[in-house]
């Protein structure tokens, strides 16, 4: 996998920039590096204020890429944006329950929902 | 005890031969109908002990390797997974769901572990990590001891 792949899709929404991850599986290490790239060069890089990560295409999610998920809402809040999730499957949202990290961001069932008086 | 496949192998410590294996793994769950929910648990699990073991134990040191031996029943799943680092004291790992520790980017890899696994156990060095996993009907404790 070389460095460059696009491992999101974005789509600008009004004035909010919805995320889709394209991997079922954030487990590789390799993977989550890029993948961590790409989600901060959208803050760090392209100043997008309001951001939602819609998570349907993902099955599997590791403690690294919750790590990122983590730093990325660091980055968010520290450049005055929000971010939102959504289209969380059961067993994954289970994974932010078990770590309290359901507290930490703000969740919503589908996209939808999610952009709704964002 | 009725083991239906079972292996140990050394893996050296690079992420991608611990992906291999957790898909062997994996695989073998699948052969053995294991219900979704439990291939989603051992793969989460399995997916956070050997980042451990490489990355952690090993630190990623290429003159060592990993041991990895997996005994799968109808009934349960049982992988131990062994690095050649100088192990650690799992009960000094903070506990990642305090306040404090909430924003933390990492630290909660046996959390996860214990949470998807019937039983997480480590060795008295802490280097060795041995996960059990009951399939989802099956009350009875595992087998493959």
């Amino acid at each position: 996998m070389s460095t460059g792949t696009r491992r999101l899709d974005i789509e600008e929404i009004n004035d909010v920039t919805v995320v889709k991850f394209v991997d079922k599986k954030i487990l590789d290490e390799g993977n989550i590096q890029i993948i961590g790239n790409q989600l901060f060069g959208l803050v760090d890089e392209d100043h997008r204020g309001k951001i939602v990560l819609d998570f349907s295409n993902v099955e599997y999610l590791s403690s690294a890429a919750l790590g990122k998920l983590i730093t990325m809402d660091k980055k968010v809040k520290a450049a005055k944006g929000k971010l939102r999730l959504c289209t969380i499957r059961a067993d994954i949202l289970e994974v932010f329950k078990i770590t309290r990290l359901d507290k930490l961001f703000t969740i919503f069932p589908n996209q939808e929902k999610a952009l709704e008086g964002f | 005890m009725k083991v239906c496949a079972e292996f140990e192998l050394m893996i050296p410590s690079e992420t991608c031969a611990g992906q291999a294996v957790q898909e062997r793994i994996i695989k073998l769950l699948e052969e053995h109908q294991y219900p979704e929910r439990d291939v989603f648990g051992v793969r989460l699990a399995l997916e956070e002990a050997l980042v451990n073991a490489i990355k952690h134990g090993n630190q990623m040191d290429a003159s060592k390797s990993v041991r990895v031996s997996c005994r799968v029943s109808m009934r349960c799943i049982r992988i131990e997974i062994e690095d050649q680092g100088e192990g650690f004291v799992p009960e000094e790992v903070p506990d990642p769901t305090e306040d404090e520790n909430l924003e933390r980017p990492c630290g909660r890899g046996i959390m996860l572990m214990r949470a998807f696994m019937t039983t997480v156990n480590f060795t008295d060095r802490g280097n060795c990590v041995i996960l059990e996993k009951n399939r989802e009907e099956a009350a009875a404790s595992c087998e493959c001891e």
